[in-house]
């Protein structure tokens, strides 16, 4: 059976904390983060990394464009 | 996962046939000094999209309005002319006349298009001007402290209707883009929104159409997008969606007015 296995990486710097994206996401990876960045805002990061899917949906409703995403294809055993 | 196969896991993964989504190249490196979470940001990014994965970033030439938006030329890198308030349609309907090979678009708050800028904005689709209007309607005067907007809901608060609007004192909010839908000149007219991921997928496709009508010069293609001041209507952006969402859907709904 294949699976999609996803990443996602968060340009810490210019993410404003704004919560839309852990909102967004389906399977509820990204939480904001106890530290602050330079400006003040808790970033977004990967809390539950296992549970990504690579759908994109987190750097759709980004304002800051600041999420890149990978996916990719595996087969389980 | 153990730490080392995590990072094994994330190396595997991190590949650049694996890329889904990164950040548009058509837009700069400056960060936005919108508000977390302001609708301003996604719109800026969807049409960064458009015009890279149309390859027209050399022939589009942007007018930006005076409103949060006014300083959007430092975000999109494409030619731009900075308009007075309300007047982008009339610096755009310049521009398209000038240089009728261009694509032309103005982006409006609804202070700027429905407010100062009626005049300029009926006209311009009435004769059909061959541009873009997108028109970003938070319901509100964002940049200059939130007040009132001519789209302000009934019962809407603001800083000048702090206990909601009135219609009989206030008047009723207006809905434009029903009543450009009406305009001979228009040919696509839409309300759209970004507050999902289906409504963000949704809003571009309709910024693709909106483009491909200027290439064949179908007149005026305008696109609402029913967005959040999350500042302004003093909610957290996640807050500010479900409330647009509840409220502002209601009485502006979203869908195509228009597509000839
Ligand atoms: C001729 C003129 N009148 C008034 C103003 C003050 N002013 C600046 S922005 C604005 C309204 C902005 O609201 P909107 O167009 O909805 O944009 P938003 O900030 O909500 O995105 C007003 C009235 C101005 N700059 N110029
Ligand atoms: S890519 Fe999809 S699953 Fe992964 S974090 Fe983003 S929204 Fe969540
Ligand atoms: S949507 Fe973007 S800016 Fe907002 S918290 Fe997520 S990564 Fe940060
Ligand atoms: S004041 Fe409102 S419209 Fe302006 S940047 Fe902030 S949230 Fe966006
Ligand atoms: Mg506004």
């Amino acid at each position: 059976m294949a699976k999609m296995i996803g990443l996602i990486e968060v340009d810490i710097e210019t993410c404003k904390g704004c919560s839309l994206c852990v909102e967004a996401c389906p399977t509820s990876v990204i939480e904001l983060a106890e530290e602050v960045n330079g400006k003040g805002y808790n970033y977004a990061y990967m809390e539950n990394p296992d549970a990504c899917i690579g759908c994109a949906n987190c750097s759709m409703v980004c304002p800051d464009s600041c999420i890149t995403v990978y996916r990719k294809k595996v087969e389980m055993v | 996962m153990e730490e080392n196969s995590m990072a094994e896991v994330f190396n595997d993964i991190k590949k650049p046939e694996n890329l889904v989504y990164s950040k548009s190249k058509v837009l700069t490196d400056n960060v936005m000094h919108y508000c977390p979470g302001c609708s301003h940001g996604v719109v800026h990014r969807i049409l960064a999209e458009v015009i890279e994965e149309l390859g027209v970033q050399d022939k589009t030439i942007g007018v930006a309005p005076v409103g949060c938006s006014v300083l959007m030329y430092n975000y999109i890198d494409i030619d731009w002319q900075e308009a007075a308030h309300g007047r982008a349609p009339a610096v755009g309907t310049a521009i398209n006349r000038l240089w009728p090979e261009k694509i032309v678009f103005t982006y409006q708050g609804d202070g700027d298009l429905a407010a100062i800028g009626t005049a300029e904005t009926i006209h311009a689709c009435n004769r059909g001007e061959n541009m873009i209007m997108l028109f970003i309607n938070n319901g509100i005067y964002g940049m200059t402290g939130g007040q009132m907007a001519p789209t302000t809901l009934k019962g809407m608060k603001s800083s000048t209707c702090p206990f909601g609007r009135e219609p009989a004192q206030d008047g009723n909010p207006l809905k434009i883009t029903e009543l450009l839908a009406q305009l001979p000149g228009t040919s696509l007219v839409t309300r759209q929104a970004v507050h999902t991921p289906a409504a963000v997928r949704k809003t571009k496709k309709a910024l693709l159409k909106a483009f491909e009508n200027q290439k064949q010069k179908k007149g005026t293609s305008v696109i609402e997008v029913v967005s959040t001041c999350n500042s302004g209507w003093k909610m957290t952006p996640v807050e500010s969606n479900k409330w647009m969402a509840e409220n502002m859907f209601p009485f502006y709904p979203l869908g195509d007015f228009k597509d000839e």
